[in-house]
């Protein structure tokens, strides 16, 4: 028999300008999250990065394709501090979607597939690559030039479980 | 319950595991994890009727002695040349769009094979909207990617038609080449309608 899941397991919307906002002790009782947010940026056309279970090492990277009204692009980062998962957002605001699969599996890397963008100025998606083998249990999000990411933003995390 | 949502810049506040849910938006139907010998394909069968839409969650990786695999799909064992699909991707550097017709299978979800970085699976999203109706052509939406760190990788958006007005009751993952490793998973959930 089928099972009822995706339950939303923590949401916010800042009260104030932050520059992070960080889910920690995520349980591993899911089999895959997904983060949605709606975020206004510090400026325009920039984007939001991830970074899990406070890892600062170089052990990030994504792979990018984009639109922005006028040309279609691809780029990469390697060996990053960090997965610049969402980008195209605006000081008006933007959204980012999140799918963590198997997230807390320790056996594997961990794969993150989203989307993201802004209708006036981009869409994306992106595929990052955290080279750990740990279950993930904390996510940290922040605003790519340290900026803030304004009061009103959205913030949701939702767990999926397969049965 | 345990406190998830830890910090917010310098605010502090709460969340609580599983204590809001939406109920009945999404169920599980199946699970398949592939062991240690491989499979040669994942097939979902006896899909209910009883859902708006489908979605695939995939994470995977081939056996095959390449950089990458894609994944062809069949539903209904269908093997027939009734297929299409079209893909825009970005492998890094570029962007690149092209389009299958009239073929046997829906060609989606790169992901890493075997000579690619140990440990790395590509992930792959499907949706198949409308699955159960009998008066259209079904259409499915695919998010996929994988990222080997400087060594290769992509992320694209598919669409695929299968030409068949018949409901969906299976759903077939083949690997283009080799086996698929041991972890990938795939799961099957529906989601109901009002």
């Amino acid at each position: 028999m089928a099972t009822a899941t995706y339950d939303c397991i923590a949401t916010t919307t800042l009260g104030s300008d932050q520059t992070d906002v960080t889910f920690s002790s995520i349980s591993g009782s899911y089999t895959d999250l997904v983060l949605v947010c709606w975020v206004k940026t510090s400026s325009n056309d920039i984007g939001l990065r991830v970074q899990f279970n406070s890892d600062t090492g170089s052990n990030y990277s994504v792979t990018q394709v984009f639109g922005n009204g006028t040309i279609a692009g691809s780029n990469r980062q390697s060996s990053q501090t960090s997965i610049r998962w969402a980008n195209n957002l605006s000081t008006n605001g933007g959204i980012g979607i999140m799918n963590l699969q198997n997230y807390s599996n320790t056996t594997t890397y961990k794969s993150i597939v989203c989307r993201g963008g802004f209708a006036s100025h981009g869409t994306m998606a992106s595929v990052g690559l955290w080279r750990s083998t740990n279950a993930i249990n904390t996510m940290k999000i922040f605003d790519e030039d340290s900026g803030s990411m304004a009061s009103g933003s959205t913030f949701a995390l939702y767990g999926i479980k397969a049965e | 319950m345990s406190p998830i949502l830890d910090s917010i810049g310098s605010v502090k506040a709460y969340g609580w595991g599983s204590l809001v849910s939406v109920p009945n938006s999404f169920e599980s139907i199946a699970t398949y994890s592939v062991g240690s010998g491989g499979s040669s394909s994942i097939e979902f069968t006896s899909i209910p009727a009883t859902y708006s839409h489908l979605q695939v969650r995939v994470i995977a990786r081939g056996t095959n002695a390449s950089s990458s695999i894609y994944q062809k799909i069949q539903f209904n064992s269908d093997t027939s040349s009734v297929y299409a699909d079209h893909y825009l991707l970005g492998d890094g550097a570029s962007t690149s769009a092209g389009a299958s017709v009239n073929a046997a299978f829906i060609g989606v979800g790169s992901t890493t094979a075997a000579n690619a970085t140990a440990s790395i699976f590509g992930s792959i999203i499907i949706d198949i909207l409308d699955y159960a109706n009998t008066n259209k052509f079904k259409t499915i939406r695919n998010l996929e990617g994988f990222d080997v760190n400087g060594s290769g990788g992509m992320v694209a958006l598919t669409s695929g038609l299968w030409r068949s007005t018949s409901a969906v009751t299976s759903i077939k993952f083949t690997p283009s080449a080799g086996n698929f490793a041991q972890y990938s998973s795939f799961a099957l959930y529906g989601i109901p309608g009002a």
